[in-house]
């Protein structure tokens, strides 16, 4: 383990380890553009020179790797003159438009400046002119005139997504960014380069002139977009509704696990957002012939809980994998444990899609492992059964969590057994042919809108946190059955997800021993189970 | 004074193989199989004191002895001849008149360095050169000089020819690897260096068209005889190429260390026009400039360094008194800035602002500041790159406005250069 000292401290490091590596572990901040952690080391900056005792020159922090008994300094006077020049020379052809860059308030040529330039221009000559603001895929844009060359973009599309959209072309100054002829960047992971732009180069076509950044707010929080999991930050405001046409989620950004998706994310899942702001259940509605009318929660809540206690046991649920595990435990006390229903099912909302070898899974939902390790399971024969039973007027009612039954199954069996239930609830946060014909609509919050947990593929329990309030009526799945329990007569009692993760561990051996907080960075361990787990519940698990 | 690469320089006349073979051609590569193991080649061409000859005068044979050949990867050869390098055309001569020389030479290095495969890089421009060596490769691989077991000794060897498109920075041993290897030239980061970690991730021995020339003289006659030639610990004869102001501009084959007085009155015949000298860029355009007061100087690559220039690729472009040395650094940079692959910050932005400035200074819209901040920009564009063009360009951006102050000055205060009134005329506008 070679031993060295940085700005005079001493640290110890793997071997291997780059001196701008070792220097932020060691409290000394090292500036750079084209270093990421991710990415092969380019070293074209130079913004992040450094002096090694007994070598000459100055040299980058980014490639040399630490050596026992190196002496390094990172903030000499002379290391301090030569940052400065390196910003004045990216400025030289640097429009300079900040004003209306997206880039402005998370630049890193701004940020650099305020910090290690500071200092008169001096550039009398015209700027160069190259193309700005033109599209280069679906999802990005590109002005070549604010790039700065770093080429993280291009090693990016060489090295990550390793589909090669990107290159250098020309030399010199006049060198700029460009997607290969007859290309477009247009792969499933292109959202990523503009994370990785330190400057306002590739701006997302998404978030362009929606809303300066520094009115977002950031929450850590897990994509539901599919079972991997990918760890996210959803940056929201909710202070300026005259942006953005109110919507309150503005974008959303990977945020670096090293375990579940690194420093990246798809675009499917960056751009899953819109649904918390668009086309939501908002109020408590009770369906009848010819008239809908909104209720609050204590009669919608009091009316379904006598409907279904006049049911006796004839109701059916479906569950979706996108509720959280919180959610799915709430839901098996309730149904399950208090009211021994039989005809719970697991129904996937979303059909199976693309998968690669990267971060991509076909199973659109976050927590099918979750479902799982509760107790839940996918059967398409049980679902027909229901359907049939519905239809011949075996059950009652039944209670719909999230989905769209409608284009998940045959959609005029659905409508015959809509037609011959006494009732149906639809508990979602938003709209869909479903909550068009339920009996009761309940407006359930978005993942955005409470904290909870998912299981992803590999068995790993993440916390996503809450970033909103919910919208309208709504409220978290595990809330409103908890007030319909009290309903019942056979109360729950949570106020918090906490509780309901706290009690999981204790009893689910697929959450035990976890901390709720202690899996909202990085997760838990990787725990995989067969089958349900759940001793005491196994009892009720034959289903019709 | 003997001749050694240069008694080939006939002119209008190539040295096809049997007429080179007839000179004594091909016996030097033949004999070293007998003579030397690899190991001892090594020895005899570092005794020699040859140098790098393409300008960074590194030992020849201490650079064969960084290859480690042990790594179960084949080893590479490759020839370096570019020559990009503003005010150096040896290597065109060698291509042109020895092609030969070229191939022994290379052959004596594979078989230093266990080498089966080696690649001519040759500079796109020279297109008479490129054909005049592939014939010259056809003929060798007929004599059975290449190929499979050539000489009838158990050792092959492939030689490849590839023309560069072009550019400048493709003459950078590590941007010729990317380029040959199919890339754009931009020079890698080091280390690893090439003998490591080289071409197609090989080791990879990069030498000069002429170093490797030279290695049949060596071979013949001894290095103690060759090294003696020279000066010392830089052994042997060495090609300048000298232009400019000059009586008889062209290649001489010079002993390294002699005075530049000497290259320049003895054997290029003096100035043009019996004027009188203003200044000598020494090593090719990347050079720090001399003044007439400075010729005295042996022509090494010691000694230049001591002089604060460099001896680099021998181009030796001398300036008579009617240059206008604000001119002359205003094409310099045009050079570099148009020539900068543009990965490194202070290079890219460098040399292109340079340039905007000093082509304001020749359009008379100078300010008397400019010059200090040229000298400043050039103090951070040297030094903080990959590689060393960045450093190339800040020697002439540095040395001439320091050893021709005043003529700057009254250039910027007047509009228009003090030497050459029409100067503004002659600048073309890019």
């Amino acid at each position: 383990m070679p031993k060295l000292t940085i700005d005079g401290k001493e640290i110890e490091v793997a071997p291997g380890t780059r001196i701008i590596e070792a220097a932020k572990k060691n409290g000394s901040d090292v500036p750079y553009y084209c270093y990421h952690p991710g990415l092969s080391v380019a070293g074209n900056c130079r913004m992040c020179l450094v002096e090694v005792e007994k070598m000459p020159k100055l040299q980058i922090s980014c490639h040399m790797t630490c050596q026992d008994g190196m002496v390094v300094k990172t903030n000499t006077e002379k290391i301090l003159k030569t940052r400065q020049h390196i910003l004045e020379f990216l400025l030289v052809n640097h429009p300079l438009d900040c004003p209306v860059c997206d880039q402005a308030g998370e630049c890193w040529l701004q940020d650099y400046y305020m910090k290690h330039g500071l200092y008169d221009s001096r550039v009398n000559e015209d700027k160069l002119k190259k193309k700005k603001a033109y599209s280069i895929g679906p999802t990005v844009m590109l002005d070549q005139d604010r790039c700065i060359l770093c080429s993280r973009c291009v090693r990016f599309a060489d090295e990550i997504s390793k589909t090669h959209e990107l290159g250098i072309i020309n030399r010199g100054d006049h060198s700029q960014i460009e997607v290969f002829p007859g290309m477009e960047l247009n792969n499933p992971y292109s959202g990523n380069v503009v994370d990785i732009c330190p400057v306002g180069a590739l701006t997302d076509k998404d978030f362009r002139f929606k809303k300066r950044v520094w009115y977002l707010r950031s929450t850590d929080s897990i994509c539901s977009g599919c079972s991997r999991g990918c760890n996210i930050q959803i940056q929201y405001s909710t202070e300026r509704p005259h942006h953005a046409n109110g919507e309150r989620v503005i974008r959303l950004k990977p945020r670096y696990n090293e375990l579940v998706n690194q420093w990246w994310m798809c675009d499917e899942g960056r751009y899953s957002y819109k649904f918390h702001d668009h086309n939501r259940i908002e109020a408590i509605l009770r369906r009848e012939p010819h008239k809908v009318t909104e209720l609050d929660w204590e009669t919608a809540i009091s009316e379904i809980a006598g409907k279904i206690q006049s049911a006796a046991g004839k109701i059916g649920v479906l569950v979706s994998p996108q509720l959280s595990n919180e959610d799915l435990w709430v839901i098996r006390r309730v149904f399950q444990e208090n009211l021994k229903v039989k005809n719970l099912l697991l129904v996937s909302p979303n059909a199976e899609g693309f998968q690669d070898d990267f971060l991509i899974r076909s199973d659109k939902n976050p927590n099918s492992k979750g479902a799982e390790q509760l107790g839940f399971t996918y059967d398409a024969t049980a679902l027909q059964s229901l359907l049939e039973n519905c239809r011949q007027g075996k059950l009652e009612g039944l209670i719909v969590f999230g989905q769209d039954l409608f284009s998940v199954l045959e959609a005029n069996l659905v409508e015959k057994a809509l037609k011959a239930l006494r009732w149906s609830v639809m508990i979602s946060s938003n709209h869909n042919l479903l909550s068009e014909s339920a009996t009761y609509v309940l407006p359930a919050a978005t993942y955005a809108e409470e904290e909870g947990t998912f299981t992803n593929f590999e068995g790993r329990v993440q916390k996503f946190e809450r970033a909103l309030y919910p919208l309208g009526a709504s409220l978290p799945e595990w809330k409103i059955l908890v007030n319909l329990s009290k309903a019942l007569g056979q109360p729950v009692h949570y106020e918090e997800a906490g509780e309901i993760f706290k009690e999981m561990a204790g009893k689910v051996k697929a959450f035990e021993g976890f901390d709720f907080d202690a899996v909202s960075t990085g997760g838990s361990d990787v725990r995989t189970f067969a089958a349900p787990t759940i001793p005491e519940l196994e009892k009720y698990d034959n289903i019709l | 004074m003997e001749k050694l690469i240069s008694k080939y320089f006939v002119p209008g006349k190539t040295f096809w193989v049997d007429e080179y073979i007839a000179g004594g051609g091909y016996e030097a590569a033949r004999s070293v199989f007998e003579k030397f193991d690899a190991k001892g080649l090594i020895d005899e061409v570092k005794k020699s004191n040859l140098r790098g000859l393409g300008g960074a005068g590194f030992p020849a044979g201490m650079k064969w002895s960084l290859v480690p050949q042990t790594t179960g990867k084949p080893v590479y050869l490759v020839v370096n001849g570019d020559e990009g390098e503003p005010g150096t055309f040896k290597d065109k001569y060698i291509f042109r008149h020895a092609p030969h020389l070229l191939l022994e030479g290379m052959m004596i290095a594979a078989y230093a360095n266990n080498v089966h495969k080696a690649y001519i890089y040759i500079r796109g421009e020279y297109v008479d050169e490129y054909r005049t060596m592939a014939r010259a490769l056809d003929e060798a691989y007929a004599k059975g000089f290449l190929g499979k077991k050539i000489f009838g000794k158990d050792f092959d060897l492939e030689i490849v020819l590839h023309r560069g498109a072009g550019a400048y920075i493709c003459g950078e041993e590590t941007g010729l690897l990317e380029s040959l290897e199919g890339k754009k030239g931009f020079p890698r980061l080091k280390p690893p260096f090439p003998a490591v970690v080289g071409l197609f991730g090989c080791p990879t021995v990069i030498n000069n068209v002429e170093t490797l020339s030279y290695l049949r003289f060596i071979v013949e006659r001894g290095a103690d005889w060759f090294a003696k030639l020279g000066s010392e610990k830089n052994g042997g004869l060495r090609l300048f190429s000298v232009s400019g102001h000059v009586k008889k501009p062209g290649v001489y084959e010079l002993p390294l260390g002699i005075p530049l007085k000497e290259i320049i009155y003895d054997h290029a015949g003096g100035i043009r026009n019996d004027r009188k000298l203003k200044a000598v860029v020494p090593g090719g355009l990347s050079a720090a400039i001399l003044r007439s007061d400075e010729i005295e100087v042996g022509m090494d690559f010691d000694q230049l360094r001591a002089k604060g220039t460099m001896a680099g690729s021998a181009g030796v472009m001398v300036f008579d008194e009617t240059t206008c040395m604000v001119s002359a650094l205003h094409v310099t940079m045009r050079f570099y800035a148009h020539e900068s692959c543009g990965q490194c910050s202070p290079c890219r932005e460098g040399t292109g602002w340079v340039h905007k400035i000093l082509q304001r200074i020749v359009e008379g819209r100078g300010r008397i500041e400019d010059l200090n901040n040229l000298l400043d920009i050039c103090s951070f564009m040297g030094g903080t790159t990959i590689c060393a063009l960045a450093d190339g360009a800040a020697m002439p951006l540095r040395s001439y406005p320091e050893k021709f102050r005043a003529e700057f000055e009254d250039f910027i205060r007047s509009g228009k250069s003090i030497v050459t009134p029409k100067a503004k005329e002659l600048v073309s506008h890019h």
